[in-house]
């Protein structure tokens, strides 16, 4: 309970007075997170409507294997992009391991089939509905997919936040291919792992509230932009 | 107006679903002009049979053709489901949708949507996003996105259908100017005063198959198989 005390003012402490550590980290965390879903949702969510809208042999086992890789562990995508990137490794000369490209490929790696399978469940539903009028109407697949991706933005927003929150808490994957390097890899969950290591209970505490705080404010601030919740729109 | 993608022929046409015979062997053809109407008890296969020829369902065997190219019949025909689809944007939108698939400019398109919101007494709602429409407007949504192509043949399928009686004058005015401007309109419907009031002719489907085919007055006042007295006279078919 005094940890908890004191992580709470540890925490006031350090966003009032911006310390510069956690300014810092906070920034790298979104920069890194915010790359990471932006990318991983330009690739999930049209290919989220192409399943949608496309019949081929294998769908429904494709489909089957995209939702299971929505619980890909992240410290497995870890050692497969460190294996990778390391010098040994097919992509070693590119020098990527340890740099938050690298923290930024292992999370496209775990969000996107989140964002995917989420997206192609909501367009899905939408697809239902829309069949029979754009089949009628005779477009093209693109302009199917257009037109559900741009109907369905508000299902497909919930979905993209739902891959933001995964990637902003994400610890396992980052740990391994940015190894929490001061000043240059560490992330508000590397930074509050490496505090639990040192006992320093507070300020770890004090950072988890800030990450909290920091996922629950993009949140509310994509969805105030996005105007959703507002009476007689989708 | 003689539409150029008519005559619409149909030969030997089925349709069967999960082993079922929905519709068919039928067997007739549609020229330009007018309103036919395809009338018959539940299950008879109206729908199927206008999705048919629409293109929405394929033949199982038999053939569906047109006058035209593949894609010219495509672009010159609209359907008016019996539940609109309405998009998730607003009504100007809904009905601007069909010319931005067809190439047209945003700016020109929903020009040409505000008219037809105009035409189909929506002008209130024009900016109001479509899913707050009631049932009417939405069919009349559906009448005029079905319309802003200019299209040469007008499928409806029940488009009155749990509308009250006011909505359903209204939608009917609709569809009379429309036939009136010289789009061939062929619908299903389970309502006789309608058929009354729209059609020139009636098909007559009963199990998949048209059992009859005559001018409304004709069919109504001397029906000439037993089915379709039946029919008529409300009994119950099986």
């Amino acid at each position: 309970m005094n940890d908890l005390l004191a992580g709470l003012i540890s925490a006031f402490h350090l966003i009032v007075t911006l310390d510069h550590d956690l300014v810092e980290i906070s920034l790298r965390s979104l920069q890194v997170t915010v790359t990471a879903v932006v990318i991983a949702a330009a690739i999930g969510l049209p290919f989220g409507a192409w399943l949608s809208v496309t019949r081929f042999r294998f769908r429904r086992i494709a489909i089957a294997v995209l939702n299971a890789l929505m619980g890909l562990p992240p410290v497995v995508v870890g050692l497969v992009v460190y294996i990778l990137l390391s010098r040994s490794g097919p992509f070693g000369v590119f020098n990527l391991l340890f740099t938050p490209t690298a923290m930024i490929i292992a999370q496209v790696i775990i969000v996107t089939p989140i964002i995917a399978s989420l997206s192609h469940q909501a367009i899905r539903e939408l697809w239902y509905l829309y069949h029979d009028l754009l089949i009628s109407l005779n477009t093209s697949k693109w302009q199917r997919m257009k037109a559900l991706l741009w109907d369905g933005r508000r299902s497909l927003l919930t979905a993209t936040l739902t891959g933001f929150g995964r990637a902003i808490g994400e610890i396992g994957a980052i740990m391994i291919v940015g190894g929490n390097i001061d000043h240059l890899t560490r992330v508000l969950t590397t930074a509050i792992a490496l505090e639990v290591g040192k006992g320093d209970f507070p300020l770890a505490i004090g950072l988890g509230i800030v990450l909290i705080t920091l996922a629950i404010a993009i949140n509310l601030a994509i969805h105030i932009l996005s105007r959703t919740e507002r009476e007689g729109r989708w | 107006m003689v539409s150029s993608i008519l005559p619409l022929t149909l030969k030997d046409a089925v349709v069967r679903k999960g082993g079922v015979q929905i519709v068919g062997p039928v067997e007739f053809a549609l020229e330009g002009g007018g309103c036919s109407v395809l009338i018959g008890p539940n299950g008879a296969g109206k729908t199927t049979l206008l999705r048919l020829m629409h293109g929405l369902e394929k033949a199982r065997s038999g053939s569906v053709s047109w006058n035209g190219t593949q894609k010219d019949v495509r672009l010159r025909q609209s359907f008016v489901f019996q539940t609109p689809v309405v998009m998730r944007r607003t009504v100007r939108e809904n009905i601007a949708y069909p010319l931005l698939v067809r190439g047209r400019h945003k700016k020109e398109a929903l020009v040409e949507a505000d008219r037809w919101i105009d035409e189909v007494g929506l002008s209130a709602s024009g900016h109001k996003e479509a899913h707050i429409l009631s049932g009417g407007e939405r069919q009349k949504l559906a009448l005029a996105r079905a319309m802003i192509t200019d299209p040469d043949v007008l499928f409806l399928d029940e488009p009155t259908t749990n509308l009250d009686g006011a909505s359903t004058q209204e939608i009917e005015a609709l569809i009379l100017r429309a036939k009136a401007d010289g789009v061939r309109i062929i619908m299903a419907t389970h309502d006789f005063g309608q058929s009354r009031r729209l059609g020139d002719e009636i098909l007559f489907l009963y199990r998949g198959q048209i059992h009859e085919r005559g001018q409304v007055e004709d069919f109504f006042d001397h029906p000439t198989t037993e089915e379709a007295r039946t029919f008529i006279d409300g009994d119950i078919l099986v």
